[in-house]
């Protein structure tokens, strides 16, 4: 297998013209954010260091938050910006050689993705004791930092939440046709299958999938275009998470659309997280952990329930007033480390004809 | 040019082709071979696949192949259709404000597909904004857009310039005399543009054609977006599903085989006539037509094809902007991400121009197995995918290029062997008219065959190699994955602003980057034209 890739890189070694000739070692990490000729940086001070993130959540939800750890630590953080599943590929695709030091990830998924291949560290335990044991990896590779509710989103001219039904079983009765939106190529829709087929078994699970799709829902890229259907009254629900409305309803407060939080244990009612793992091959440990730590101190959950009206995780640091509290919401006993079967939630999704 | 005799100075050249030159052949095997690394990858990738042979025969995976194939021939087709008649009237017609319409025809391809995905479906969606303008005029509901009618319009709306930017350039270079000679012997315009200007735009249709339809199979952002299942959907359902590469492989390597296809094809329809000059070197323009009563239609054509495929799209990022503003939302400033955005693209643009100079050359001086190989090897991972062609590069380089790994000079590999088809299209087709007996001349006064190029092929081509460079500006300026995988840390461009904020809803600060995205894009297309003027 080395040997044709090896002439390739020969073949690209070849042609490249090295305008960049300075080594910068093993970790080429040296531009700065604003670096944009790819030159060489002046060399850091090795005690202040340099951090450098995977980041699947977006520049415009975590920038601000890895600022404020600069100026309360002096860390530089170099960050490259994707989705989960691509920087999740990338470090897969990078294995040994990674640059990174953390990877901070969308859902949980992708993280046991990574862990699985043996990529990630464990964690310290003080670290991993700051959240409740449903939200953070049994083996302690990763530690869910915010929390994301499966939400059924519903369109306030069509419906009153006493329309809709006590359990996410209820919507494979007819009466919900053509009137579901949802988005299954998203990785938070995956997740909520995969504790499906946990909660419930795998029979019941294809039960659900076969019934929503007899009542022919339309299908939508991602978690946005679907919320946009419910409000523009395309269809009247939709399968999301709870934060997309929150985003919405703050550059346009008239939206009709209302969340519909399921309760009971329901496995409509899964709470997810984003989260961090530390690379197995960081060369920047100590600033990586620092940084993980960071992400669980009390400045920064503040930010997660008031920014991107996530859940915090911590003890002690309340979710924005008008979500209803994780208690309340009950959502079902599941180990999320049990989430990472994707490869069985893509068969059947396959299987099933949605995917 | 099956109804014009070719000149007669053709048949005695088609006997022999000379040797082509070392450095020559050196410089095109290398773009080929650029050009076959993310297949390489792939095939290293799914030849260890297990279930190769099993996902790539499943009725699903072959339903969904046949039904992006049928996509990308009805874009191709529609892209055709509008393309050749912008084209037509932007460079040979009085058309009032010409050179306005010939920017805003070409505009289009800046439009970044996922942003042209949510336009068209605000616009003409279920509950878009055309269904609301229709709403007291008692339609209740507009056909079914969702699928392959939306795919297929959003697809042919920001892909159709591909054909505009190829052909205008053929028509500016082409040789008036053809169609006078036509003219002078009775035959009407109609009958001379559909029997002598047609035939000789082939090779420049088919290049602009076949661009579309490679595009066509590569695109995920709008065709997901307006819920059509294309098979490069499926290629990302393994990558985010599964975080499986190997069959993610296994998909991609089918993609390629389509594109193999689609090159086939393109090779019989382009034909093998020769286009040149029948004179002297010296380009003379045509005489315009007059329009006349026409000019109604002709400027009711450019302005809904215009409105739908810019206006469309600037107007839902306007809303977007007015709506953030409302709301308070902070002007965030993006002038580092401009900035990047421009040098990348610009590099990339000149880097693609350079590489398909001796791709062209071979496959219009030195026809054989050897330049039909190079040529066709440049468009390999043209429908890929950008997320395979980014984990190739990083694959190779994260593993045996650690020094080139996450910097601008990798970005930029990686930017060319994305887009060289592009260059590499016009190139060619440019090249196709200028006559080798000028080249031919040069040489027996005593200038060595790569002078030649230099000083006398390059310039006279040189309306087509701006427009190849143009056409990668404009798309390496709107391209992500490649940019969010392969890019230095912390480099920022305005796709990746627009990415970032449209992904996570916050639509009111996607809005600046986009509306300068267009505005570089406008500009640079200005400074194009520009130069064409000044020649």
């Amino acid at each position: 297998m080395l040997t044709p890739m090896a002439l390739i890189a020969l073949g690209l070694a070849a042609c490249s013209t090295p305008t960049d000739s300075a080594p910068t070692g093993s970790t080429p990490t040296s531009s700065t954010p604003t670096n944009s000729s790819g030159e060489p940086a002046a060399s850091e001070p090795a005690e202040t260091g340099t951090v450098t993130i995977y980041s699947g959540r977006s520049e415009e939800l975590v920038g601000p938050l890895l600022e404020q750890f600069t100026e309360a630590t002096g860390i530089e953080v170099e960050a490259r910006y994707g989705d989960t599943a691509e920087m999740a590929n990338l470090i897969l695709t990078e294995g040994e050689n990674s640059p990174a030091d953390v990877f901070f990830a969308q859902d949980a998924g992708a993280l046991g993705a990574v862990a699985e291949e043996g990529l990630l560290t464990a964690l310290p335990n003080e670290l991993l004791e700051l959240v409740d044991e449903r939200f953070r990896s049994p083996t302690g590779e990763w530690v869910g930092v915010s929390g994301r509710a499966r939400v059924v989103v519903y369109n306030t001219d069509a419906l009153t939440e006493a329309d809709l039904p006590d359990s996410i079983f209820g919507f494979t009765d007819s009466e919900w046709s053509g009137r579901i939106g949802w988005a299954p190529t998203n990785g938070s829709f995956q997740s909520f299958v995969t504790a499906l087929r946990e909660i419930e078994g795998e029979d019941r699970a294809r039960e659900w999938l076969e019934g929503i799709e007899a009542n022919e829902p339309s299908v939508y890229e991602g978690n946005n275009p679907a919320l946009d259907a419910v409000i523009a009254g395309e269809v009247d629900v939709a399968f999301i998470n709870h934060y997309y409305l929150m985003q919405r309803l703050a550059e346009d407060p008239d939206v009709t659309a209302a969340n519909y939080y399921l309760t009971d244990g329901d496995p409509g009612a899964l709470v997810n997280v984003a989260g961090a793992g530390i690379l197995d091959t960081s060369e920047n440990s100590e600033a990586a952990r620092q940084l993980v730590e960071y992400l669980l101190s009390t400045d920064a959950q503040d930010y997660f329930a008031t920014e991107t009206k996530e859940y915090p995780l911590i003890e002690g640091v309340e979710p924005d007033a008008e979500l209803p509290s994780l208690e309340e919401i009950g959502t079902p006993e599941i180990d999320l480390s049990d989430l990472s079967d994707l490869d069985g939630t893509l068969e059947l999704l396959q299987e099933v004809g949605i995917l | 040019m099956e109804t014009v005799a070719p000149p007669p100075a053709a048949a005695r050249s088609a006997s022999r082709t000379p040797a082509p030159p070392a450095w020559l052949i050196g410089a095109g095997v290398l773009v080929a071979l650029l050009g076959l690394l993310p297949t390489g990858y792939l095939l290293v990738l799914g030849g260890s696949s297990e279930n190769a042979l099993s996902l790539m025969l499943r009725d699903r995976t072959l339903s969904v192949l046949g039904r992006t194939l049928l996509l990308a021939a009805t874009v191709t087709t529609a892209s055709v259709l509008i393309g050749v008649p912008m084209a037509w009237l932007t460079t040979r017609s009085d058309l009032p404000g010409r050179r306005w319409w010939t920017i805003l025809g070409i505009l289009p391809l800046v439009v970044p597909s996922y942003v042209g995905g949510y336009a068209v479906v605000a616009a003409f969606g279920p509950r878009g904004a055309l269904q609301s303008l229709l709403e007291p005029f008692g339609v209740t509901r507009l056909p079914e857009l969702y699928g392959f009618p939306g795919a297929a319009l959003a697809l042919t709306l920001f892909s159709f310039p591909y054909v505009v930017l190829s052909v205008r350039g053929a028509l500016l270079r082409m040789d008036p005399a053809y169609e006078e000679v036509s003219r002078s012997l009775g035959r009407g315009p109609w009958h001379t543009f559909f029997t002598v200007t047609v035939p000789q735009l082939r090779p420049a249709i088919t290049a602009g054609a076949l661009l579309v339809a490679l595009y066509s199979l590569a695109d995920f952002g709008a065709v997901s977006l307006l819920q059509f299942d294309s098979f490069t959907r499926a290629i990302y359902v393994q990558y985010r599903a599964s975080f499986d590469p190997t069959l993610a492989a296994v998909l991609a390597l089918m993609l390629v085989a389509c594109t193999a296809g689609v090159l086939l094809a393109e090779a019989r329809l382009r034909g093998r006539a020769r286009y040149h000059r029948s004179g002297a070197g010296a380009s003379r323009p045509a005489a315009t037509v007059h329009l006349g009563a026409w000019r109604w239609p002709a400027l009711a054509f450019c302005t809904l094809v215009v409105g739908l495929a810019v206006a469309v799209p600037i107007g839902t990022i306007g809303f977007w902007f007015i709506r953030g503003i409302g709301a308070g939302e902070p002007l965030t400033m993006v002038l580092d991400a401009t900035l990047n955005s421009v040098v990348a693209s610009g590099l990339a643009a000149l880097l693609a121009v350079l590489a398909s100079i001796p791709v062209a050359v071979l496959a219009v001086r030195h026809r054989g197995m050897l330049a039909a190989t190079v040529e066709r090897a440049t468009y390999a991972g043209f429908a890929l995918p950008g997320i395979v062609i980014g984990l190739a590069f990083v694959f190779v380089a994260a593993r045996y290029l650690p020094w080139i790994y996450q910097t601008l000079p990798l970005l930029l590999v990686a930017y060319l062997v994305r887009f060289v088809p592009e260059a590499v299209g016009i190139t060619r087709a440019s090249l196709l008219q200028v006559s080798p007996r000028i080249e031919e001349v040069a040489r027996t006064l005593g200038r060595p065959p790569s002078a030649v190029l230099r000083e006398v092929t390059l310039p006279i081509i040189r309306p087509g190699l701006m427009a190849g460079a143009a056409l990668v500006f404009l798309t390496a300026m709107k391209e992500l994955p490649t940019t969010i995988l392969l890019a230095p840390t912390g480099f920022d461009t305005l796709a990746v602003r627009i990415w970032s904020a449209t992904s996570e809803g916050f639509f009111a600060r996607a809005a600046a980057p986009a509306l300068l995205m267009v505005i570089v894009a406008a500009l640079s297309l200005g400074l194009v034209l520009r130069q064409e003027r000044d020649r």
